[in-house]
């Protein structure tokens, strides 16, 4: 369990983490998102006290980082895979990072066969592949046998294997019931991996929510049809409001929590649309499939294809996180960061 | 490269934990960390055999040219000095070098992220470090030290001018040297604290115990000797000589070290607190 309350960093002039708060739970992969510059890497440093917050808390387990009796029995940390002194072995690299919280040697080797660098384990980890690294530093967060796993970009530099490996160490890892952070400025990676997800942009919070009221709050309702009578069915779709605002927030509520419902809401009480497409097919947002079937059965109008369009969770986290992008390429003067004051979504 | 994807992880329980993790494990993680890296086997290597061999050098060119030499050079000669001055000029350029990259290394690799998110406890980090350079720095000092004593006596023994540990201030010497030079590296390893910087750090402490006293040379007679006594390095010239009246202008050559002792330990605590208070 990680608590994070109204932590703020700054940077000289540069707000790095603007009044943060967010508890992490156990049993989840909780994806940490944002652009590149938003504030995940300081937040992680904030919480681990390698840097010293403006203002703010953030505990673990109830107490700060460093007052935890056997740190890293509690918490283990990866924040820089190529963080290690490149003339040190591996074995040599986890023995001394055991040795300050007092674990068994023999948990060393336990670890490196975990990870599959056993075979390396005497190399210097100067020659070792960014991914080797990235497997390095994990086997030094389980050194602990730790309850909070803190991951920062793990998969970068990964091979696809090695990405598929340390999904399903995560989710193994939270099955087991621990508490798994992990960052990355990419959506399409927590995708299939995180339960829970916290988004900030320019250090401040857009979005602390599960994965399904992230999807139900981002994709909406879109299907895709062809007909020989579009016309038709697009007055018939125009036409089907009352029926539709009640039909999507059923849907919304069966689909889980209360603020899926509160999501979706807004765009269930729009007006259902129908939208004509350069290829002649037609996009309806605001019905379900089933609707525009139904729809388009009543009116007697004949389809050919009748397709849902799930909106790509990276096309969401992109909109979500449009405005509060660091670093864009190819647009000149680079904008002042405006004071955040919008607050959470 | 073995690649395991296997989702359950197969560990060992750990043993239960109890009290908190301190000062001890921390202290086997720094032997670890500075055993563990062949640039400390070179560095202590070079240490070794630039101070043996330059005391030699000196020693044994002496004895060459004994009979060459005036009877007041004869009588001005102090075989003691003669023999660590090795270790004495150059060692301590080395130690450092060593001192100085105990700390600054871990900035410069990124380790210390690594380190302090082991053990967020900075003071028991700081601290550790420190023990674990000065007890290497001593032994190597101390070997060194006393191979370049014996040595150095050995190779003058033609002379019949050689100094033996019984003697008169000749034990002062010895150990004062090594303990001079593991006084050099611990200041060093606390301007590393304070700069964060390998070459800065070399420099800055070059710059204090050898460019400064070159420099007070160049002031007028009166004012050298009033300055001379409060430079760092006075500490080594103060210690190691055995030979003829001490320099007059100098404190006692305890107490002259005690002035050293007493700027490394200002700057090692400034160092602590700078090392406890700015971000990783």
């Amino acid at each position: 369990m990680i608590e994070v309350r109204g932590l703020v960093k700054q940077y000289g002039a540069k707000i790095a983490v603007n009044d943060l708060s967010f508890d992490v739970e156990p049993g989840h992969v909780t994806g940490f998102l944002g652009p590149n510059g938003a504030g995940k890497t300081t937040t992680m440093r904030l919480i681990l006290g390698l840097d010293y917050p403006d203002a703010g808390t953030s505990l673990i387990h109830g107490k700060r980082y460093a007052g935890l009796a056997y740190p890293m029995r509690e918490v283990g940390a990866l924040i820089d895979a190529k963080a290690v002194h490149g003339g040190r072995s591996a074995y040599n690299h986890l023995l001394c990072l055991a040795q300050t919280n007092n674990l068994p040697k023999r948990r060393v080797g336990e670890v490196l066969e975990l990870v599959g660098l056993t075979e390396v384990a005497r190399k210097r980890t100067r020659g070792f592949s960014l991914g080797m690294s990235q497997r390095l530093g994990i086997a030094g967060t389980l050194l602990g046998d730790p309850a909070v796993l803190m991951f920062d970009e793990p998969v970068n530099g990964l091979d696809p294997e090695g990405i598929l490996w340390i999904r399903n160490l995560m989710k193994a890892l939270a099955a087991e019931g621990r508490t798994v952070f992990v960052s990355s400025h990419l959506m399409s990676e927590m995708e299939n991996t995180a339960d829970h997800l916290i988004v900030i942009g320019r250090g401040s919070l857009l979005a602390d929510c599960t994965m399904e009221e992230f999807i139900a709050r981002s994709s909406g309702q879109t299907v895709r049809v062809r007909t020989p009578q579009p016309d038709l069915l697009a007055k018939a779709v125009s036409e089907a409001i009352p029926d539709a605002t009640r039909a999507g927030v059923a849907t919304a509520a069966t689909a889980g929590a209360a603020t899926a419902g509160a999501a979706t809401a807004g765009a269930a009480t729009a007006r259902p649309t129908a939208t004509t497409e350069a290829d002649g097919s037609l996009t309806v947002h605001g019905l379900t499939a089933a609707q525009v079937g139904d729809l388009a059965f009543d009116h007697g109008v004949r389809l050919h294809e009748l397709t849902v369009v799930r909106a790509s969770l990276e096309a969401a986290f992109m909109e979500l996180t449009a405005d509060s992008v660091e670093y864009r390429a190819g647009e000149g003067p680079a904008e002042q960061p405006a004071p955040v004051s919008e607050g959470a979504i | 490269m073995a690649t395991t994807t296997q989702a359950q992880p197969i560990l060992s329980a750990l043993p239960p934990a109890s009290g908190r993790a301190g000062f001890g494990g921390t202290l086997a993680s720094e032997f670890t960390k500075i055993r563990s890296v062949r640039s400390t086997y070179w560095t202590l290597l070079v240490l070794l055999v630039v101070s043996v061999g330059i005391g030699a050098a000196i020693t044994g060119g002496t004895a060459a040219s004994w009979s060459h030499m005036a009877p007041s050079d004869r009588a001005s000669f102090d075989p003691t000095q003669a023999s660590v001055a090795g270790l004495f000029y150059l060692g301590q350029l080395v130690i450092v070098v060593f001192g100085a990259m105990t700390l600054t290394a871990e900035y410069s690799t990124g380790m210390i992220r690594t380190s302090l998110t082991a053990m967020p406890r900075r003071t028991v980090v700081y601290a550790a470090k420190a023990t674990i350079f000065a007890i290497v720095a001593l032994v190597v000092t101390f070997v060194a030290a006393f191979i370049s004593f014996f040595l150095g006596q050995l190779l003058l023994s033609s002379t019949h001018d050689t100094a033996t540990l019984s003697q008169p201030n000749v034990l002062r010497a010895v150990v004062g040297s090594a303990l001079y030079v593991t006084l050099c590296g611990l200041f060093a390893f606390a301007v590393g604290a304070i700069l964060r910087h390998t070459a800065g750090t070399i420099t800055a402490v070059i710059g204090v115990l050898f460019v400064v006293p070159i420099l007070a040379h160049l002031l007028p007679q009166s004012w050298y000797q009033d300055v001379d006594r409060w430079l760092p390095d006075a500490a080594g010239r103060a210690l190691s000589v055995t030979v003829g009246p001490p320099p007059g202008h100098l404190f006692s050559a305890w107490n002259q070290f005690a002035v050293f002792a007493v700027y490394t330990a200002v700057l090692l605590v400034v160092g602590a607190v700078l090392f406890l208070k700015r971000d990783a």
